[in-house]
Parts: C-alpha cells; structure tokens; sequence
C-alpha cells in the first residue's frame, strides 16, 4: 500500500518537473504519511539526555568525541614511534614497546577511530537527519551500540596496565606469534585486545542494524533511494559491508582467544617457541589470515565509502553546481563495496598461500579500479564549471582528490601481484596505506566537520585557524607519506625497530627518515589548533545563519537549527527531488531544497532526478 | 589561485622528486629484473593519471572560482563521456595487468634445473640444508628436533644421510644457477627478503614454501626478515653470497652432512658422559 502511494508520488512529481511550466493547483497536495508517526523516547533528566541519550545526534556526538579522544592516543603513539625510527641513538623506547606501539596505533586509527567515526558519529548524526526521519529505528539499542562501544574502548586501554602490557603482535594479530612467547603481550595484552574487539563487534552490530533499517524503512515521503545524499549511500553501503565483514573478524577473534586460553589448535601447528615445543598441532596461521583479510580489506572500504559520499557532497554543495554522473557514483558505491568481498586476499600474495590464487585476486583487485576511478572522474568533473567557493570544506575535498588519487594509484602497484612481490613488507605499504585509507578519509572527515558544525552547535568554526589547519595537514602529510614510497623501493621493510647501516642503504635514507618524523611532529601539532577551534567555537564562533552553506539536503531544512529532538517539529518533511539541484537555469536562487515543491520554483528548468 | 598553484606545485614537485631524489631500488642481483621493468611500466601510466587529474583540477580551481554574478554549469550526467573514461580506465588496467600476471606466472613456477636449497628460520635467525650428493632433501618433522638433531630431520628417512646442514646465518649460492628456496620455519611466521633478488616469500609452520630465482652477480647480500615475527624481528639478518663455481665448491666442502654431525654429537654425549662417570 505504501509502496503505490510511493509510485504515485514519484510518477507527480517527475512530471511536474518535466513541464515545469505548467502549473497545477494541487501539486502540492501530497498525501500524508499513512503510517503512525514514530514514538520516541522523551528524556527526563540530565543523565538521560547528555549521557544515557536516546537521540541520534547526541550519540553521534558521543561516538566522535569518543573516536577522536581514542585517535589522539593514537597520534601520540605515532610520535613516540616516529622519534624512535628518526633518532634510534637515544635509546629511549625497548623493541617491545615500539611494537606495542605500533600495534595499538594501527588497530586504533582503523577501528576505533575512523571506523567509530564514520559510521558512529556520522551516520548517527546524518541518516535521520538527511533521511528526514526522527531518529533511528530502534534509539534504545542505538543508546547500547554507543555504551558497548565505551566497553570495548576501555577494555583496550585497560591493556596498557596488564603485565606485560599492550600486545605488540602488529594491528594483523597474525598467529603464531600474537599468543606465542617471542611477541609483547603475548598472554594478557592480546586476549584484552581479542576481547576489546568482540565488544565492538557486537555494538557495531546493534548500531549497524540500526542505520540500515532507518536507511530502508524510515526515510520522508518522495525520499527514494535514487534521491538520497551520496554521503547516505556510502554510510549504508558500508554498514551492510561491515554487517557482512565484522562476522569474520568475530570467529577469528574467538578462535584465537580458544587458542591461546584452552589450547586448543585452530591456527597453532606444530612449533617450536623460543626452544621449547608447544601442545599445538595441526592448525593453520594462513586461515586466520584468511578470515582477517576478508574482514580487513572491506574494513578499508568501510572507512573508504562514507569519506566518498561525504565528499561527494560537499563537493556538490561548494562548487554550486550538480554532482556529475549521480547515478554511475550510486552504482560505483555499491559495485565496490560488493567486489571488496572479492579481493582479500591480495594482502597475502606472498603469505605462502597457494600461489595460483594470485592470478585470480590480482585480476579482481585491478577490476575494483575502474569503479573507483570513475568516482575520482566525477568529482573532477564536478568541479568543471563550477562555481568554486574555496571554503574550509571545498579544501579540505580537494586535499582528498589529491591525497587518494595517490594513494589509490599506488595500490595499482601492489594489487598487481608481481609488483607487489618486492613492495610487499616494505615502506612503500605503509606509505601506501596512510595516503589512501589514513590521509584521504581523514582529510574527508576534517571537512565534514568545518561543514556540519554549524548543524551541531549553530555556530560557524574560525576560517583563519582553519585555513592554518588545513596547510599544515595537507602540505605536510603529503610530506610525510610521498617521499615514503621511495623508502620502499630502497627495501627499507617495514616493523623494524632499528635499521641499523645496512649495506644497501644509504645514509640518505636515514637522513629522510628524520624530516619524515619532524613533519610528523608539526602536522600532528596541528591538530591542536584543530581541538583549539572546534571546542572554542561553541562558544566564542560567530552565529551561524540557518542553513549556512545553502545546501539542498533535509538536514538543513529543520524547523530549528541546530535541530531539536525529534528533528521535524509537527509535520515531517516532503520530498520532491534529489539533493544535488544547484544553479538550476530559470530558478531565482542557486539552490533547490530537496523539500521545496515545483510550484514553489516554477521556471526552473529541473531535469528528471 | 593559491590554492591552484600549490596543487600545480605538488604535481610538479612530486615529478621533480621522483627523478632527482636519490632514493631509488638497489641494483639487481637476480634474474627479476622483470619485476622492476612493470614497476617502470606502472610509474608510466600511473604517472600520467595523476599528472593529468592534479592539473585538471588546478585548472578548475583557477579557472572557476567563485563569482557572485555566475551560475555553475548544470549537467548532471553525460553517458557518452561516462562511459568513454570507463573504458579508457579498463583498457590502462588491463595493460598493467596483463604484463604482471605473465611474470608472475614465471616466478610460481621453478624451472627443471634449479637446485634446493632449504631455508630453516627461527627466532630470530637462519639456518640452511642442501641435499648433498643425492639432490633430494631429507624430511623434516619438529618432533624430532633436539639438540643433537636441531634441524629436525626424520632419522629413518635414508635422503637426509647426506644433507649438508649450514648452522650459521651465512648462505652462499651459485651465480647463473637457477635456485630453488624452500622455505621452513619451526616456530611463528617469517620472510626470507635479499632486497637485491627482489624475491619474497613467508614461511609459515607447518607448511613448506618456496620460490626461485637466478642470481645474476657475485656479491655480498643482506637478508632480512619481512614479516613481523617477534621483538627480535629487526635483528634477524643473515648473509647471501653469491659465488663463482670455484668459490662455491670450497665452501660446500667445508660444510658437514647429517650423518656426520649425528656422529659427532654422539661422540660429544659419549664424552660427556664419560666426563660424568669420572
């Protein structure tokens, strides 16, 4: 029943924008929702609004400043790892803390950071908002997927003051060495870490239920799929990744903690550690590697997705103009996420896996290049003609073009497996990794958050020190990770401690070693003036004007800005196009609100959408 | 304008980078100089896109700043134009591709005449095995591997008599002779990396790995490990020499077989044990 009415109102609506000229008395008399209006939780009492909330935004406020708090610790870990590699004579870290330093700050930038971000902060503050819904599907179990996350968070940091401390296994947690005896942590460290993971396994899970059927059942009237924001296809298309992914992660987290806790042998064979024979016999390392990368390699899609839509929008809405191709961007979105289920194990060309398998993963994985490619073109294409405002969200999206297409095409080098045989283990991955999943989303993120503060506090952030911010990170991360590359290519392997004076290397590489850690030490300096400008500015920035960067999508159309619980007032809002309507020829204004019907616009030439 | 001129800057700067700075692979030592030739090939085209793609957008960020006065273009969609960068995209990957899976090919499978050469590590070093007269390897099993018999061979298995075992982190191999690495470890994972062979592989417990390769210059090699095995991992160099005919067959004949050094620790415990009984 909902379904015709749907139809119906797509099929009005399309005409009218088709002869735009002809005007109709009841176009604007849409039939109202036939479905109850959501219930939703009212809260009483501070506790219930601040910390135990129900609301989408409020969580997704916890989720980021939670993400963001646990990412600092991460750039802290960073600094120390990078003094060490730049100035190895001052002695002051052991092997074994550099590797739990290493360790924890991979699985924190990934997991607990970009992934909690994205799809925590932003898809719990966007989806209801953009979808012109209330708030989630289900806000009490939104309220858990939030608290378990905290669980998870603290179980990790708790690992710090075990003894033995944090584990140094590296963020892959391969087997044997994770829970045998020559790797830190290895019988306290990792099963926090194990556990921390299952944790937020299953709060992601009641978060990622969530953002999906909100997605699919709970968008405005006239929001059809083929409507929504990108930035909303990329959240949802990553969540279901996630909901297919995570699973893996799960069982191989399990089984190692079965491992390491009951003896038994799902990835121990038969081994020697550190001269005495272990029980284990018979397992296999190659499977956890195996369930790791077919978590692990749509986990970088799952980071990758949502920075796309994100800056698809943005892209959109500063250069004043329609994103290019809006379909093909749809379908690129969805063919990635589905072919990143194909290509794991391209991570594992020399994990001694059968080798055969290489024809087929490298085949995949440089098929995964053409959607992905396409999506860099109609961002480029976006920009053609268009009317460029360079605001602190337009340099930040174009830092990203920069900084992936970088990154994207040296993945072309190592997803081609026989390039990939001398790159592999070598500075060239890292450098490849922090340029595209690292920089890229986070230089994304950086500019969704100069967009939407003015949505969360109703104030603007200060331009000044966010231009300051936005050189330092870009110039000086392209810095850092650049010259990387070619570290790589000398063979400089990554996870080493020390290098020493290799006879193959060059004084000189040494020397880039140590302007790589001083542009580590100013960029991750940076950030301050970043935390300075987003705390400040709640207070002290200049009032935002309601709807600030006259953007088309629903979150900006809320009765109230920044919007109130329930985000619609009575009525929810209607939708009559897709969000992309800028500098319509015939139309008075640049931009077309989602909710603004034809009659309201009449002589603006809108093309079927 | 500033900002197009830096992304124009980046561009350039990163072009000038990668020709002049010094940091470039180590000279070949093996016959996978192919390797490095798809390298080159993908640093052309990739090269190219991310030349054209940086330029374009500092021309768009030039060219169409914002103007109060001026309406941006509106054109949602051009299907012919999608659709020609789509096919220009597969074809540039199918060209990297296609040269990459034909070495590849080479590298997973060993030629006839290649000889053995068993790599053995373990935290955090390495040890080797040659077959010895009969050309075969004896079989390994980590039960049996004790002090008198620290590489684990199968006593009964009558191939492993004549092993030459190298108890120590130096390897050496024969120039312009196709070798075969087999690759084995007894405790966690690791990798056996001679940046100049351009070679790789991880040896896993359990299994036995491999890959080959032709050396194709006397020297004096570093190994190192390249997967992450432990806090030692950074420490855990050996020695690759490549050697002239004449140069190999001295070293191998200082090298000892199994059934020897079984004897001498034997010899060793009767000692001991006399030493005891005194």
């Amino acid at each position: 029943m909902s379904d015709e009415q749907d139809h119906k109102l797509e099929a009005k609506s399309d005409y009218v924008a088709d002869a735009s000229s002809v005007s109709s008395p009841d176009i604007d008399a849409v039939p109202a929702a036939e479905l109850p209006d959501q219930e939703l939780y009212h809260s009483h009492s501070w506790w219930t609004t601040y910390v135990f909330s129900q609301d989408a935004k409020y969580i997704g406020i916890q989720y980021a400043l939670t993400a963001i708090g646990t990412g600092l610790l991460g750039l802290v870990l960073s600094w120390l790892m990078r003094i060490q590699l730049a100035f190895p004579g001052l002695g002051w870290l052991e092997p074994s803390s550099y590797y739990q330093f290493v360790t924890m700050h991979g699985m924190i930038m990934v997991v607990y950071l970009l992934t909690a971000l994205f799809l925590g902060g932003f898809g719990n503050l966007l989806i209801p908002l953009m979808c012109g819904a209330r708030d989630m599907a289900f806000p009490y179990v939104n309220m858990l997927s939030y608290w378990a996350f905290v669980v998870a968070v603290l179980v990790l940091l708790a690992s710090f003051f075990v003894p033995g401390g944090p584990t140094g296994a590296g963020w892959t947690l391969y087997p044997p060495q994770a829970i045998t005896a020559g790797t830190p942590g290895y019988n306290g460290g990792i099963i926090l870490m194990l556990i921390s993971l299952i944790l937020f396994v299953a709060g992601f899970t009641m978060g990622g239920l969530n953002y999906i059927i909100t997605v699919l059942q709970l968008r405005a009237r006239g929001m059809t799929l083929m409507r929504m924001p990108l930035t909303i296809w990329g959240i949802f298309t990553a969540t279901v990744l996630a909901m297919f992914a995570f699973p893996a992660l799960l069982v191989g987290c399990l089984m190692m903690t079965l491992d390491s806790l009951l003896g038994t042998s799902f990835f121990m064979p038969a081994m020697v550690s550190l001269g005495e024979k272990l029980t284990h016999e018979g397992g296999s390392p190659i499977l956890f590697q195996h369930l790791f990368w077919f978590f692990g390699h749509p986990e970088v899609y799952i980071v990758a997705l949502p920075a796309f839509g994100i800056v698809s929008d943005l892209l959109s809405v500063h250069s004043r103009k329609t994103i290019f191709g809006y379909r093909m961007m749809v379908w690129a979105i969805v063919g990635i996420g589905a072919l990143s289920f194909f290509v794991w194990a391209h991570h594992m060309y020399v994990s001694g896996m059968n080798p055969w398998f290489g024809f087929f993963f490298a085949t995949t994985t440089l098929i995964i290049a053409v959607p992905t490619a396409i999506k860099v073109y109609n961002w480029i294409l976006t920009l053609w003609r268009g009317n460029i405002q360079l605001s602190l969200p337009m340099l930040f999206s174009l830092g990203f073009i920069v900084t992936f297409l970088n990154g994207g095409l040296t993945g072309l080098f190592l997803g081609n497996v026989t390039v990939d045989v001398p790159l592999s283990d070598t500075y060239f991955v890292v450098a490849h990794f922090h340029m595209v999943m690292g920089i890229a989303p986070i230089l994304v993120i950086f500019g969704a958050i100069y967009h939407w503060y003015p949505l969360i506090t109703g104030r603007m952030m200060d331009e000044t020190l966010g231009k300051i911010h936005f050189w330092i990170t870009f110039l000086g991360s392209y810095a850092i990770y650049f010259p990387m590359h070619y570290q790589g290519f000398v063979g400089v392997p990554r996870r080493y401690f020390e290098i020493y004076d290799s006879p193959y290397i060059d004084t000189s590489t040494l020397l880039l070693n140590k302007f790589i850690t001083i542009a580590v030490l100013i960029v991750g300096a940076a950030q301050l003036l970043f935390l300075y400008n987003l705390f400040a500015s709640a207070r002290l920035g200049k009032k935002s004007e309601k709807n600030p960067w006259k953007a088309n999508s629903l979150e900006w159309q809320t009765p109230q800005m920044p919007p109130e619980h329930g985000n619609w007032g009575k009525e929810l809002p209607k939708v009559y196009r897709w969000p992309y309507d800028f500098s319509v020829p015939g139309a008075k204004e640049d931009y077309i609100p989602q909710n603004q019907p034809p009659s309201e616009i009449i002589g603006a030439k809108v093309e079927k959408t | 304008m500033i900002v197009a001129l830096s992304i124009f800057l980046i561009t350039v700067g990163s072009i000038a980078f990668h020709f002049w700075s010094p940091w470039w692979w180590t000279e070949v030592a093996s016959n996978w100089g192919n390797m490095d030739d798809t390298i080159l090939l993908t640093f052309w085209i990739t090269g190219a896109v991310f030349v054209a793609i940086c330029f374009f957008v500092a021309y768009c960020v030039w060219k169409y700043s914002y103007k109060k006065e001026r309406r941006a273009e509106y054109k949602p969609e051009d299907k012919k134009l999608e659709s020609r960068l789509t096919w220009a995209t597969a074809i540039g990957v199918a060209a990297l591709l296609a040269p990459g899976l034909v070495v590849w090919n080479q590298y997973v499978t060993v030629p006839e005449n290649a000889y053995k050469v068993e790599v053995f590590a373990y935290q955090w070093g390495w040890k080797y095995r040659l077959p010895g007269e009969d050309n075969i390897l004896g079989k390994t099993d980590i039960k049996y591997i004790s002090d008198e018999n620290p590489f684990g061979l199968i006593l009964e298995d009558p191939n492993g008599k004549d092993d030459l075992l190298v108890d120590e982190q130096e390897l050496h191999v024969l120039k312009d002779r196709p070798v075969k690495f087999e690759l084995r470890t007894i405790d966690v994972l690791h990798n056996f990396y001679v940046p100049q062979f351009r070679g790789k592989m991880d040896m896993v417990p359990g299994i036995i790995t491999y890959y080959w390769l032709t050396p194709t210059r006397v020297g004096d090699f570093e190994v190192l490990c390249a997967e992450y095995c432990g806090t030692g991992h950074y420490a855990m160099r050996g020695r690759v020499i490549v050697d002239e005919e004449k140069d190999y067959k001295k070293w191998e004949a200082k090298q000892i077989t199994f059934e020897k050094m079984l004897a001498k620790n034997k010899k060793n415990d009767n000692l001991q044990l006399v030493k005891k009984e005194k």
